[in-house]
């Protein structure tokens, strides 16, 4: 099962930018593959990742098969108030996956 | 004497074999690659009609990289990131993958800093593009040239 790493600071001031970096381990099939016998191996990646604070979105990305395996995405966010980051990853087959992370501002 | 040409004529055979080897499994595995010009009618799409100019993204990759499979990619534009002007989606797109598109990160002012890193696939040396549109509906591009030695997607699967 998918299991992603999240890395958020504990603490903050307010009004400060935090980075966060979240890394998810997924093969990320890109269906351009072969077999060695020739048959094309289907599709099978993340389409969407969303990042929520308190509920709402900050930051979102859709990727595509040109995203490595394992997508790794680093970004940035203003710390507002404490509360919960939470993560959302959605793709091929059915696959979502989700994971917070608690965040206090000072 | 005898033995040095039959060598050298064993040595000619293997690489005459393994050349075509290689060849054949490129030709068998390797999709057909999206072209620039697919490149620019899938930048058309996010774009519309507006005009792009270049200028205040900053797209950083590697100038050589070994492994295409993973290659980081930071993306940084110059945006105070404030509600009156921001960054409101940044599009990464590539000449030679199968397709032409990498990602799309949509944000916005509070992201605080327009600045995003991730790792990418390239399929061959070639040009990636990075387009981001402000608040103020215009977009702006930066490119970068990458020499891939070993490409993604063309080794085997299971």
């Amino acid at each position: 099962m998918a299991s992603a790493l999240i890395n958020v600071p504990e603490r903050a001031k307010r009004g400060e930018i935090i980075e966060i970096k979240t890394l998810i381990s997924h093969t990320m099939e890109t269906g351009f593959r072969r077999t060695q016998l020739g048959a094309l191996i289907p599709r099978d990646i993340i389409r969407r990742f969303v990042c929520t604070y308190n509920g709402t979105e900050v930051f979102r990305a859709e990727l595509h098969p040109a995203i490595a395996a394992n997508p790794f995405i680093v970004f940035s966010t203003v710390a507002t108030e404490s509360g919960t980051l939470a993560f959302h990853w959605t793709g091929d087959n059915g696959f979502s996956a989700t994971e917070s992370a608690a965040i206090s501002v000072e | 004497m005898d033995r040095q040409t039959s060598r050298r004529e064993f040595l000619k055979a293997a690489g005459g074999a393994a050349a075509g080897l290689g060849l054949g499994s490129v030709i068998a595995v390797a999709p057909a690659p999206a072209t620039p010009a697919e490149m620019q009618e899938a930048i058309r799409k996010v774009v519309g009609g507006a005009r792009v100019t270049p200028g205040k993204v900053t797209l950083d990759l590697p100038p050589l990289i070994e492994n295409g499979n993973a290659v980081p990619l930071t993306v940084t534009i110059d945006s105070p990131m404030t509600e009156a002007e921001h960054v409101r989606a940044v599009h990464v797109f590539t000449e030679k993958n199968p397709q032409p598109n990498v990602v799309s990160f949509h944000l916005g002012p509070r992201a605080g800093r327009a600045k995003m890193t991730t790792r990418v696939r390239l399929a061959d040396s070639q040009n990636v593009v990075a387009i981001c549109e402000l608040s103020d509906g215009s977009f702006w591009s930066d490119s970068a040239g990458i020499v891939v030695t070993l490409a993604a997607c063309l080794e085997d699967g299971i």
